[in-house]
């Protein structure tokens, strides 16, 4: 008798304890929102001083007034232009990368060992790294390279192949390494939409084009532009085959390369975190604008039924 | 697209999946059906029979591995999905979500390259026939369950299709609504005139909407019938046991004639009708629990003695679990309230008990 005499007791303290609980979350705190504070540490820790840091070392240039490192990055013809050679580096990636993963990604929406095995395939070279892919390269693109010697041997071109050390070796290492990023990003939006929807639209007379016209792609929108906001802030940043496998003294001199040359040759880093500001500050406007244009599209959930 | 048609046949229509360790196996076979103009048809049956199997192969979702399909002279099974012109409503609607109720409903309409002028009032006029005028700048997930699947039924129509399909469209809603929906989609029936194909497991359904029911079982079809053909006479213990004939009792032959089989053993004696031939010293008697009535105190034939055993009270009625003195157990529906533990004499109508063979396991 005892016990269920001391258990009844105990429940209205644990109702009481519950009720506390809920008038707190009313109040619009939720203790579980301390969960999150280690994180909130680690990223003001790792990410938020570094930058605040950096942003201030760069207006404390070596010689000088506050503004001193970005006029003169803007006036020195070895560092404006990096932006424009970055960019042109990187929108095209971009482009290849996310518009011929999407058609592929499309044709392999339904589950086949086919897609397994793709999958599979493509998760190495995420894995390898650029310089791992910049050395392959070499080795198979370059001036006496298996492809070059292939051609020549089968007489399909006979002129000097040069896809190393110059515009075209980076641009495809930029493609190599970033195609399987986003075709898995997109393959995974693509199967989050459910296929009933495109059946539904078949039998209401919508052919593949047509259901991948108005099912899947105004579906997918909101999700490839942020692929393509995630592959060019990838691409932009692209140093180490810019060194490896084009022209870093020219063509493929890219902005991240300046920042290196500031920074650990000539020692400035204030002029270096200038660079890093403005590197940033490019990739925040594209980046913002793409995520703009999402606000054209709808952004609910992407099933047929209810819920 | 043709808009109407007289016949569509389905031939040996047969679809064949890769089971587990690579045995294949038929989710259906050998379908043979004759769809008549106008014509609503129920395909009823437990889950995983080959229901949704057969639908999707007559809307050329899913390819057959056997059989042909014809639309009047003309063999359709070849055709995409895109090409039958088929509507059909799914189970989980299947609506676009990114549009709103008119762009849903107009969708057919628009590849079908209708004018735009012209999807609107077509539009307004399919969403009044299914009671959803005004809603049409919503998305679909501002509406209910219900609206939802009436503006799935809306846009599977709205094209004018020879032919509906619906797959267990009722089965998301709760009771009222699904109540409500399925005499909309009678009316709508009967306003349209177009040949239906409706899968469901719920012999309710099928009952109340169907001119004729197909009920299946492990991708076989059991019996096609009206629904009075399959409800009182059910061709097999499986669509007895299916229909509603829940007390299947397994029981000695005593004999045979005319078609009249008595059944005895230690303390049940019953007549009934045979319905098969028979065959082995035992047979099964299929009795719906509504069929029994409770009898006065006697030797009467076809009377069974028991104890009321348990009581479920529905209101009108309650239905008993009734336990002869040798365990075998019955379910009796019986107007009034009961006390469990009573001992009652049940009365079975010797035409309404019916005998099949015995089931080989
Ligand atoms: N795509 C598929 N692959 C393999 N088996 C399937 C597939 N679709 C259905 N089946 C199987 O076929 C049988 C019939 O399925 P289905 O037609 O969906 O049943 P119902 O609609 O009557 O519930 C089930 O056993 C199911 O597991
Ligand atoms: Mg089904």
């Amino acid at each position: 008798m005892a016990p269920s005499g001391a258990s009844a007791a105990a429940k209205p303290q644990a109702w009481g304890e519950h009720l506390s609980a809920t008038a707190v979350r009313r109040a619009g705190f939720d203790p579980a929102l301390l969960l999150v504070v280690p994180a909130a540490l680690f990223m003001l820790l790792l990410f938020v001083y570094p930058f605040v840091y950096g942003l201030v070392l760069s207006f404390e240039p070596k010689e000088g007034g506050a503004l001193a490192n970005y006029h003169h990055f803007f006036t020195s013809n070895r560092l404006w232009p990096t932006i424009g050679t970055t960019l042109k580096l990187a929108m095209p990636a971009t482009l290849i990368n996310v518009f011929v993963a999407l058609p592929i990604a499309y044709r392999m929406r339904q589950p086949s060992p086919w897609r397994r095995t793709m999958t599979a395939l493509l998760v190495v070279p995420i894995t390898l790294g650029t310089v791992l892919i910049a050395e392959g390269m070499l080795t198979y693109f370059g001036p006496k390279g298996w492809l070059s010697q292939f051609l020549q041997a089968a007489h399909l071109y006979d002129g000097a192949i040069r896809l190393t050390h110059n515009y075209w070796g980076v641009l495809i290492s930029l493609v190599v390494s970033g195609f399987p990023f986003a075709f898995l990003l997109i393959l995974s939006y693509i199967t989050g939409i459910d296929p009933v929807l495109a059946r539904a639209a078949s039998t209401l007379g919508a052919d593949s084009r047509a259901q991948f016209r108005y099912i899947y792609l105004p579906l997918l929108a909101p999700g490839l532009a942020m692929c393509f906001c995630l592959a060019f802030v990838q691409a932009f940043s692209v140093f180490p085959s810019a060194v490896l496998l084009g022209a870093p003294a020219g063509p493929t001199r890219v902005i991240s390369i300046a920042a290196y040359e500031a920074a650990f040759e000539q020692y400035d880093y204030s002029l270096a975190s200038a660079i890093a500001m403005l590197m940033g500050f490019v990739q925040l406007l594209i980046v913002a604008f793409v995520l703009s244009l999402r606000g054209w599209f709808y952004k609910g959930p992407v099933g047929g039924g209810k819920g | 697209m043709k808009h109407d048609f007289n016949e569509l046949r389905l031939e040996g229509v047969t679809r064949r999946f890769a089971g587990v360790g690579g045995n294949a196996f038929n989710a259906l076979s050998e379908l043979n059906l004759t769809v008549r103009r106008g014509e609503f048809i129920a395909l009823l049956g437990p889950s995983g029979c080959g229901k949704s199997t057969a639908l999707n192969c007559i809307a050329g979702l899913l390819a057959l591995s056997g059989g042909t399909i014809r639309l009047d002279d003309m063999r359709i099974d070849t055709l995409p999905p895109e090409r039958r012109g088929f509507g059909m409503v799914f189970q989980n609607y299947a609506l676009f979500p990114h549009m709103s109720v008119a762009k849903n409903v107009g969708f057919g309409l628009k590849m079908r390259g209708v004018p735009a002028s012209q999807i609107a009032p077509r539009v307004t006029q399919a969403l009044k026939l299914v009671q959803l005028a005004g809603q049409e700048h919503k998305l679909p997930g501002q509406l209910s369950g219900g609206q939802q699947q009436r503006v799935a039924i809306a846009r599977a129509i709205v094209i004018e299709p020879p032919l509906i399909l619906m797959d267990e469209p009722l089965s998301n809603l709760d009771a009222k609504l699904r109540l409500e929906t399925r005499s909309e989609i009678r009316r709508i029936h009967r306003e349209l005139g177009r040949a239906t194909i409706y899968v469901t497991h719920d012999q309710d359904e099928a009952l109340s909407l169907a001119d004729r029911i197909v009920v299946m079982k492990d991708g076989v079809v059991q019996q096609v019938g009206t629904p009075e053909e399959v409800y009182a006479e059910p061709a097999n213990l499986h669509v007895a046991r299916f229909m509603g004939y829940r007390n299947v009792i397994e029981l000695p032959v005593e004999g045979e004639r005319d078609g009249r089989v008595t059944l005895a053993s230690g303390d049940i004696r019953l007549s009934g009708v045979r319905k098969l031939p028979l065959s082995g010293t035992h047979a099964m008697v299929a009795i719906r629990p509504e069929e029994i009535s409770l009898a006065a105190p006697g030797a009467h034939a076809n009377v069974i003695a028991g104890r009321v055993d348990n009581v479920e009270y529905g209101g009108r009625d309650s239905l008993l679990e009734i336990v002869t003195p040798n365990g075998t157990r019955l379910h009796v529906r019986a107007p009034g309230r009961f006390d469990a533990g009573a001992s009652v004499f049940v009365h079975v109508p010797p035409e309404r008990a019916l005998v099949y063979p015995q089931e080989v396991h």
